[in-house]
């Protein structure tokens, strides 16, 4: 499977070694026409108001096309704030793929980053492969939160798939995954990587069986 | 080297500024401009590094008010200056809150010797290099992110260039040592073994390593980015231009499309008068501020 990573700005090259290691070829993409060789998508973390100013109304347009068509992504971070329903302090435009409102810095700044073990998995999707020892030793995450947001809203379409002291850090709606903790900056965090490989893995095999092109 | 839980937070921080431009504000106004441009994060200072140049004095930590002023404004991570070895400066930003904290050549130095031992704070620093010895030494101190010195103020990038290039030249030839030749190595950059192997066999340092000290046009952002930068400094060159506004979008465009000279060639059209430039030679060796830090 071919991975893209918006390239703009972020930690992008995190989750490219991530995504290699866990056997994904990964593409950096920083034009709208490079969406088109991708089975599923990486949105980093970074800063939001940033990203916003470099996100092209092609890109924008391009992005928001292809995520409707079903492609599976997977949003950390900044990119979750960038595809929100609404977004909050300060409220500023966002693409409303996702349907979450979301609070930035909402633990605070710099000096309040936290890396958490108590992250709590709840219904989660099968995985790209189940391990064959159901030890729930991979089920056991470690969440590295910068600067972190807070979910601070969920629409009905969204299912927490984690969450950490009743606040969700995890979501899933229909192909997006999103997140508000960096699992490209742990090692503790391939169960995130294997249940999006799981909504990629889902999407290809669709498409192939329906004989249709794909994303 | 990246396994203490604090350390991981700040080299974090790092990673989310890549690909990204900081910039020099001293006031709340600017600090919104550079925001609105797109910088990743804002560096508040009381003066910008060509006024400190010109002013000459005591150059220290800006004022309370002024960093306040800048955070309040603003969603992205603010950073601030300390003197090299003013811990007790960096202990007061700590408690304000700033999210970076910059210990700086550009400021007076407060230790002729030492660097602060930055293990002790849980706010991230970053400190500026002209050589591999010199990133080494201040990431074996708790450096969480390194830059080139270049000449700050300047308006001169040959220096930028001239930091980057050697890093990257002394960064090859260490991967191509052999293990016996590794201590020996140590001992020459001034850094422990531990870290110079980890170095060696990883090829890059183990925190990210932006450009600053000279930037003034999006080409000049762009020449960083391509030599090997992960992120771009820009202290005097935005707001000392004739339209800061329009230079910041142009310099953080051309830090994102570095490697694509159509979009570096567009954004690059009508950006008016660059500040001012400095020639190397003008300058004696005591009032180059890059000779600052041990």
């Amino acid at each position: 499977m071919k991975i893209g990573i918006l390239a703009l700005q972020g930690d992008f090259r995190s989750h490219a070694e991530r995504l290699a290691k866990f056997g994904a070829d990964t593409l950096l993409i920083k034009k709208a026409g490079e969406l088109s060789a991708v089975d599923g998508l990486v949105l980093p973390g970074g800063e939001s108001t940033a990203l916003l100013t470099l996100l092209t109304p092609e890109l924008k347009e391009g992005l928001a096309e292809k995520v409707r068509a079903g492609l599976p992504v997977f949003a950390t971070c900044a990119g979750l704030i960038l595809i929100a329903q609404s977004v909050r302090n300060p409220e500023q435009e966002s693409l409303g793929l996702l349907d979450v409102e979301v609070t930035r810095n909402a633990y605070g700044r710099q000096v309040d980053s936290f890396i958490s073990e108590e992250l709590k998995v709840h219904n989660r999707p099968p995985l790209f492969t189940e391990p064959a020892h159901a030890d729930n030793q991979h089920e056991k995450l470690e969440g590295v939160f910068i600067r972190a947001p807070k979910i601070t809203h969920c629409g009905a379409g969204v299912n927490t798939i984690v969450s950490l002291k009743n606040d969700p850090v995890l979501v899933r709606q229909d192909n997006i995954l999103a997140g508000t903790f960096h699992p490209e900056l742990s090692d503790r965090c391939e169960l995130v990587y294997k249940i999006f490989f799981g909504l990629v893995e889902k999407s290809v095999a669709c498409h192939k069986a329906a004989n249709l092109p794909p994303i | 080297m990246n396994q203490e839980p604090s350390l991981r937070l700040k080299v974090g921080l790092a990673e989310m500024l890549r690909g990204g431009v900081i910039m020099d504000v001293v006031t709340a106004r600017q600090a919104e401009i550079a925001q609105a441009a797109g910088a990743v994060a804002v560096m508040a200072l009381e003066r910008v590094p060509s006024d400190i140049r010109a002013q000459g004095g005591v150059a220290r930590m800006a004022s309370i008010g002024v960093i306040e002023e800048i955070m309040k404004a603003v969603s992205i991570p603010v950073m601030a200056k300390v003197r090299i070895g003013h811990f007790v400066e960096a202990q007061i930003l700590q408690e304000l809150g700033v999210d970076f904290v910059d210990e700086s050549e550009v400021l007076t130095p407060a230790d002729d010797k030492l660097h602060i031992n930055k293990f002790e704070f849980t706010v991230p620093f970053v400190c500026g290099a002209r050589n591999l010895g010199e990133a080494l030494r201040r990431i074996s101190e708790g450096a969480a992110m390194i830059r080139t010195k270049g000449e700050a103020g300047s308006g001169n990038i040959v220096e930028a260039v001239r930091h980057m290039r050697s890093m990257q030249s002394e960064l090859r030839k260490l991967s191509s040592l052999g293990e016996e030749e590794l201590v020996n190595q140590a001992k020459e950059l001034g850094a422990s073994y531990e870290l110079v192997r980890l170095v060696a066999k990883q090829g890059k340092l183990p925190v990210p390593n932006f450009a600053a000290g000279g930037v003034a046009t999006p080409a000049d952002a762009a020449l960083m980015m391509q030599l090997g930068a992960e992120s771009v400094f820009v202290g005097s060159g935005i707001f000392k231009s004739s339209d800061p506004e329009k230079r910041a979008r142009a310099i953080v465009q051309a830090t994102t499309h570095y490697n694509d000279p159509k979009s570096v060639l567009e954004c690059s059209r009508e950006l008016g008068e660059a500040m001012p430039g400095l020639e190397m030679s003008t300058l004696k060796e005591h009032e180059k501020l890059q000779n600052r830090g041990w």
